[in-house]
């Protein structure tokens, strides 16, 4: 983790950095530069989507931080007496079989999702990315094993090993997220594979390496950093397929349990109301379930354009 | 003249559509070529060369437009005709040669089927005779055995063949006007002059006109009838080639042709402002290192084999279990030479000659598989390149690289690049202490101290080449391997950045290794001379017995293939 932060470091010094302190002089011609702000901006003026994604994106971690608080119902208060009642003024989402605020359900659940979705990437980031930063940069048996143990992960329909992972560690939250870690391992192991590889031999690398350095030191100066944008947005992308598979192993009932909010279980219960037309269930925490996704699907899209130096001039 | 010359641009303005408005790349300018004629467009990056031959065919980027001016090609304007009329008009009337001839051929595709896909395209042969007209369009560009080399891809030839299949492709459907954008940049001398001299033969036998666009000014003197030079966007004068370098009239022609490496010359002599006549420290002959002082490194018998592909053997491979494979490739076959005290070695040949791998060795990136190099009296052929990070030797021998922006770390600023080998291996330490040698080390090298702070991208290429140089000298190394230092330079930054190697030498009392395929470069910055082939010294000693009378027959091969201007 302490490598970790240092990446972290070296990337907000450049983008900090970046911003040149006066208006450079003309003979030296250098091509200006701008600010990360500036950077956005554009990239939010030229492409729209990109903007929605990153006020969705707001909204989420609006309801994920501060949902609990801000909703009009407990989310597990059962109320009998307003039972499976249709959207109103009351009731925006409506309730479910027990009376219970779907609208507030769907609002509080928000955090479980992200949490999960959150940490499983950020484990899959660690192991996946240092796993394939390692077989690109040695090659040889390290290589070897760590393309053999993706394949055997790309083996299996990914899903189906996550169930059994959850089941085979028991029913909780940590599985779950480490489940999702699993099943996006060989996605990590294999971008930063490539990354790292065609790095290896780049000018700099030898450079560094005529500078004293140790192999070690090559790895997390020269090569992690610059392969830092990339996996962020392979991140960006993967939350959703996270949330998205977090939620698939509560719908089938592994993972979480009722009556924890959860978009998943919360489907699940729904969906056999939607015969019986009480849709507004399963609907609302559908919806939030696709709006999540869609969001970090179209953030991987923008997190690009936004690191990608070659649209920064 | 009194016929309508073939393509006349006539004020001429292409504009790019930036984040900070309009650029004007090309800034109305006027260029005519003449039926049969070769014109040359020649400048330094930047200039808009390029820019204009897009323009002509149409196919700027989405940024770009044509903001003013008329392009006529045979009474034809292309700035107004639909892309339906451009597309016919491609590679049938106006055809266009691409700097790196491998990227413009597909890969997957049999180079005869390629030649075949263009002669179709246009309606120059039909299902039954596209065959015989590809083979035919092979012979034509002097292809040994055509008839075999249409089953080849484009892998399986060399550059040189690669670039000839593209002339081919260009020609296939006797255009009108060839359009050849930097064809030889990245081949080899000898390559280079083969694939000109095709191109100007296969230019007067069909009575074709022909655009190069160039940096090389040599060239386009050599090879072309007039010569149109271009700086930052405009045309600064036109001539015919005779005339460009006997009586230049533009201060920026003038520049650039002193910039240019000739014979005769002293390195002084590059720059702008060198005094005419002998300069007085120029004129100072090198101190001669005594013949009888051991030498700073002694590589005897040096070898590096690397092992053949072995095809049948993938299952014992996968089982890590392969054979030893039956004969190595020898990429550097047993050489020998010495480098003295404050000397400067040049290592000359084309590529695959075996002279980067022999540098990799002497700086211990890579291990040498037979072979002593004997530094200051150890070998250090024998430390492990692995274990040579920690070798108290490491410090002394550096390297500045080929590209300068390739070499940079892009998340590293120029001051943390120059004071990556001071943190790991210096005697320096504090913030402050850091920073002032960094400081220090700019100056030495020129390189404005308020600039330290930039990332690469935000330096110019003689900047980066600069930071390059410094970080290799922060620690007082006794050899520098120059690997081709201003190969990605323009003239006129090569001109600096040599001048400022050879200044720092005499300064810092350093050797060099000059590893260079620029024979006119090697004249001027080094003592002695290594020619090599296939990995094999074929001639080696001073740099006027072997560049002036030079004895081995490849030696003379080189000397021969640089582009001679009319003098």
């Amino acid at each position: 983790m302490n490598d970790m932060s240092q990446v972290l470091k070296t990337e907000s010094e450049s983008i900090s950095a970046a911003v040149p302190a006066e208006p450079a002089p003309l003979r030296f011609d250098a091509p200006p530069s701008t600010s990360l702000w500036a950077h956005a901006r554009h990239i939010v003026a030229e492409n729209p989507v990109t903007g929605l994604a990153f006020g969705l994106f707001a909204l989420i971690l609006l309801a994920a931080v501060l949902g609990p608080s801000l909703v009009p119902y407990d989310p597990l208060a059962s109320n009998t007496s307003s039972a499976l009642q249709g959207p109103s003024a009351a009731h925006w989402f409506g309730t479910d079989q027990l009376g219970r605020d779907i609208f507030s359900r769907v609002i509080v659940a928000t955090r479980l999702d992200f949490a999960i979705a959150v940490f499983s990437v950020a484990l899959v980031f660690a192991m996946g990315g240092l796993a394939g930063v390692m077989a690109g940069f040695y090659g040889g048996w390290v290589d070897k094993v760590v393309g053999r143990i993706a394949d055997t992960i790309m083996a299996f329909p990914l899903f189906v090993l996550a169930m059994g992972i959850v089941a085979a560690l028991g029913n909780s939250v940590t599985n779950i997220v480490i489940a999702t870690a699993i099943i996006n391992f060989p996605l990590y192991a294999r971008v930063a594979r490539a990354e790292a590889n065609v790095r290896r031999d780049a000018g700099f690398v030898q450079a560094a390496r005529l500078s004293g350095n140790s192999d070690w030191r090559l790895l997390l100066t020269q090569i992690v950093p610059n392969i830092m944008p990339i996996m962020a947005v392979q991140m960006s992308l993967t939350m959703g397929y996270a949330i998205l598979n977090a939620a698939g192993l509560s719908f089938i009932g592994l993972g979480v349990r009722p009556p924890t909010p959860e978009w998943g279980i919360m489907v699940a219960e729904g969906a056999s109301f939607i015969v019986s037309g009480e849709w507004w269930i399963a609907f609302f925490p559908g919806l939030a379930l696709m709006t999540a996704v869609f969001c970090f699907n179209l953030l991987g899209d923008g997190v690009r354009d936004l690191v990608d130096p070659q649209r920064r001039n | 003249m009194t016929a309508p010359p073939l393509l006349d641009i006539k004020n001429l303005t292409v504009e790019f559509a930036t984040r900070r408005g309009a650029v004007q790349a090309v800034k109305s300018i006027d260029v005519s070529v003449a039926k049969g004629e070769t014109v040359a467009i020649v400048g330094e990056s930047g200039s808009g060369k390029s820019v204009t031959s897009y323009a002509v065919v149409r196919i700027l980027d989405r940024a770009g437009r044509v903001a003013e001016g008329s392009i006529s090609f045979s009474g034809m304007d292309l700035v107004t005709a639909t892309e339906r009329q451009m597309r016919d008009l491609r590679g049938r009337e106006i055809s266009m040669i691409f700097q790196n001839p491998r990227a413009a051929l597909n890969p997957i595709r049999k180079v005869g089927k390629q030649i075949e896909d263009v002669l179709l395209e246009h309606v120059q042969a039909t299902r039954a005779t596209a065959r015989e007209k590809a083979i035919e369009a092979l012979t034509k560009v002097k292809i040994a055995r055509p008839e075999e080399r249409y089953d080849a891809y484009p892998f399986e030839l060399s550059g040189g063949m690669c670039q000839r299949v593209v002339i081919a492709l260009a020609l296939a459907c006797q255009p009108q006007l060839l359009i050849a954008d930097e064809p030889t940049t990245g081949l080899d001398v000898t390559t280079q002059k083969a694939v000109m001299d095709l191109i100007v033969e296969l230019t007067r036998e069909r009575g074709m006109s022909t655009i190069l666009i160039t940096h090389d000014l040599g060239l386009a003197a050599a090879y072309c009838d007039k010569v149109v030079v271009m700086e930052k966007g405009k045309v600064v004068e036109t001539a015919s080639a005779a005339d460009i370098f006997r009586n230049p009239q533009h201060p920026y022609t003038r520049k650039l042709m002193q910039a240019t490496p000739r014979i005769g010359m002293s390195l002084a002599d590059l720059l702008p402002d060198a005094p005419k006549g002998p300069p007085a420290q120029a004129a100072a002959p090198r101190p001669a290192p005594s013949p009888d002082a051991e030498p700073l490194m002694r590589v005897e018998n040096l070898v590096k084999e690397y092992p053949r592909p072995e095809t049948g053997a993938f299952f014992a491979k996968l089982m890590g279990k392969a054979e030893e494979p039956k004969s190595a490739f020898r990429a550097v076959d047993s050489i020998s030479f010495t480098v003295a005290k404050g000397e400067t070695l040049g290592l000359v040949g084309e590529s695959g000659c075996g002279k980067s791998t022999t540098s990799m060795m002497i700086t211990r990136l890579i291990d040498p598989s037979g072979g002593k190099i004997i530094f200051d009296g150890t070998d250090i052929g024998a430390i492990p390149a692995k274990q040579f990070a920690a070798s108290a030797h490491r410090r002394r021998i550096q390297m500045v690289f080929q590209d300068p922006t390739d070499s940079l770390n892009p998340r590293f600023t120029a001051e943390r690049a120059i004071a990556d080998p001071i943190m790991r291996m210096g005697t320096i330490s504090g913030r402050d202490a850091l920073r002032a040698r960094c400081e220090e080390l700019a100056r030495l090298v020129g390189l404005p101290v308020e600039l330290i702070d930039r990332f690469p991208h935000q330096l110019s290429g003689g900047q980066k080449a600069r930071v390059g140089i410094a970080r290799a000298i922060a620690l007082d190394p006794d050899l520098v391997i120059l690997d081709e230092p201003t190969a990605a330079l323009d003239v006129s930054v090569q001109a600096v950045v040599l001048n400022l190697l050879e200044e720092l030498k005499g300064r810092l009392g350093m050797s060099y290794l000059f590893v260079s395929h620029d024979l006119n470069v090697v004249r001027l910055l080094c003592d002695r001379v290594i020619v090599m082939k296939t990995g094999a010294i074929v001639e080696q000693g001073t740099a006027e017995q072997v560049l002036g009378n030079p004895q081995a027959e490849y030696t003379k091969e080189l000397l021969t293939a640089i582009p001679h201007p009319p003098l």
